[in-house]
């Protein structure tokens, strides 16, 4: 895993589970690589997994079965869909924006662009 | 695990190498040594293996007195140090001769990293390249299973996979009772594993703490407004600054701008590590 030198590692692996959750790599209640296997995969310091899985247990993507491993929630991808959602309203969006308005584009433009993209 | 309480240190005839070290290693934790060449990094890790002897100061591993270096603490802890010298013989015979000096040591272990590492048992360490008997040397660490693992410039002489490789098996063998000592110049090649910095900087201790506590108190990037003042900035174009965080999101801890900001801004970067731990 290429790291990005700004971002936290423990968000970049949550990002890299989000990725698998959200294309279905990893299904809701299906049973995901241990923090160790997930520390070698990513060569980082066992503890810097422990803070991937413990965020992603707060905001009850995953679960711990006790002796047995991490599972995706039930309603896991459903979790995921919400949290990238808002991410992209509450953060690429408004940096979209910025954007448009230094490069003075209108939103007439983005839209025909967004059409014509969504044709191909 | 390991204590040291105002340790000096001079080679015969040279001004003070270590002078008033003072620090903890605890289990659990992979620890980065940081400084500029000749500021003691080899030296301290001598001294912690046992290599060499303090001047003066207290130290103690795993609770007892290290000046007498007791053979039950000596069989916890391995030095994979920068320069060595091996026997002229097979690997195979080299763990013969050594391995039953470590209780934990794993044979299985071992000769599952020599092939990981491309290597045969049969090979004779004399006729192999400097990165290979390296290799020979960390994969014999790591299977000696010791509670305290003390490695000089362990990717000095690895080609790039070998790095990545050594990086992966850092990480499977790491555990919370496992102290682990790595100095380093190659920052980039360890960054991910290290979650606790140790500078040295003109014999004395610059730098102490977590990446954890770190990553609280600072920010690094390049900031997008110029009204926050940084703590430290690098020159050069698109050079990123050291500011305190505030309320600014996590950033990821950069260690090459770190170890500048603390050899260029000691006190400043110190005031704010010791102004958070006193709250």
């Amino acid at each position: 895993m290429d790291f990005d030198n700004t971002k936290p590692i423990y968000l970049q692996i949550v990002d890299f589970f989000y990725e698998n959750i959200l294309v279905r790599r990893w299904q809701d209640e299906e049973r995901i690589p241990s923090v160790r296997e997930v520390a070698v995969m990513v060569e980082v310091n066992p503890n810097t997994a422990i803070r991937a899985f413990n965020h992603l247990q707060e905001l009850e993507v995953i679960y711990n079965k006790r002796g047995i491993g991490y599972f995706v929630s039930k309603d896991g991808y459903e979790k995921v869909l919400d949290i990238k959602r808002n991410e992209f309203k509450e953060q690429t969006l408004p940096d979209v924006f910025k954007q448009m308005r230094l490069l003075d584009v209108t939103f007439e433009e983005v839209k025909n662009l967004y059409d014509q993209h969504e044709k191909e | 695990m390991i204590s040291i309480n105002s340790l000096y240190y001079h080679y015969p005839k040279s001004g003070m190498v270590l002078s008033n070290i003072s620090t903890h290693f605890e289990q659990g934790n992979i620890y980065g040594l940081f400084g500029k060449n000749g500021e003691g990094k080899s030296t301290l890790l001598k001294i912690i293996s046992g290599l060499l002897r303090a001047k003066s100061g207290e130290f103690s591993v795993n609770n007892e007195n290290w000046t007498h270096r007791n053979a039950p603490t000596l069989e916890q802890l391995f030095l994979v140090p920068e320069d060595f010298e091996l026997p002229k013989v097979t690997i195979a015979t080299y763990e013969k001769i050594t391995g039953p000096f470590y209780p934990n040591f794993s044979r299985k272990q071992f000769y599952d990293l020599i092939a990981e590492f491309k290597l045969s048992p049969k090979h004779h360490i004399a006729r192999l390249s400097f990165g290979q008997k390296k290799k020979v040397l960390i994969a014999f660490g790591i299977a000696v299973n010791t509670s305290i693992l003390l490695m000089d410039e362990p990717t000095n002489g690895l080609d790039i996979p070998s790095k990545s490789q050594f990086r992966k098996i850092m990480a499977t063998i790491a555990d919370e009772n496992k102290c682990i000592i790595i100095s380093t110049h190659q920052v980039r090649d360890l960054h991910s594993l290290i979650n606790h910095v140790l500078v040295l900087d003109e014999t004395k201790v610059v730098f102490d703490a977590s990446l954890v506590k770190v990553s609280e108190l600072f920010w690094f990037g390049k900031p997008k407004s110029t009204e926050d003042s940084a703590l430290f900035t690098e020159t050069g174009f698109g050079g990123k600054s050291v500011m305190a965080r505030g309320d600014k999101d996590e950033t990821e801890v950069d260690l090459e701008l770190l170890f500048s900001a603390v050899l260029m801004e000691n006190t400043a970067i110190n005031t704010m590590l010791k102004n958070s731990t006193h709250v």
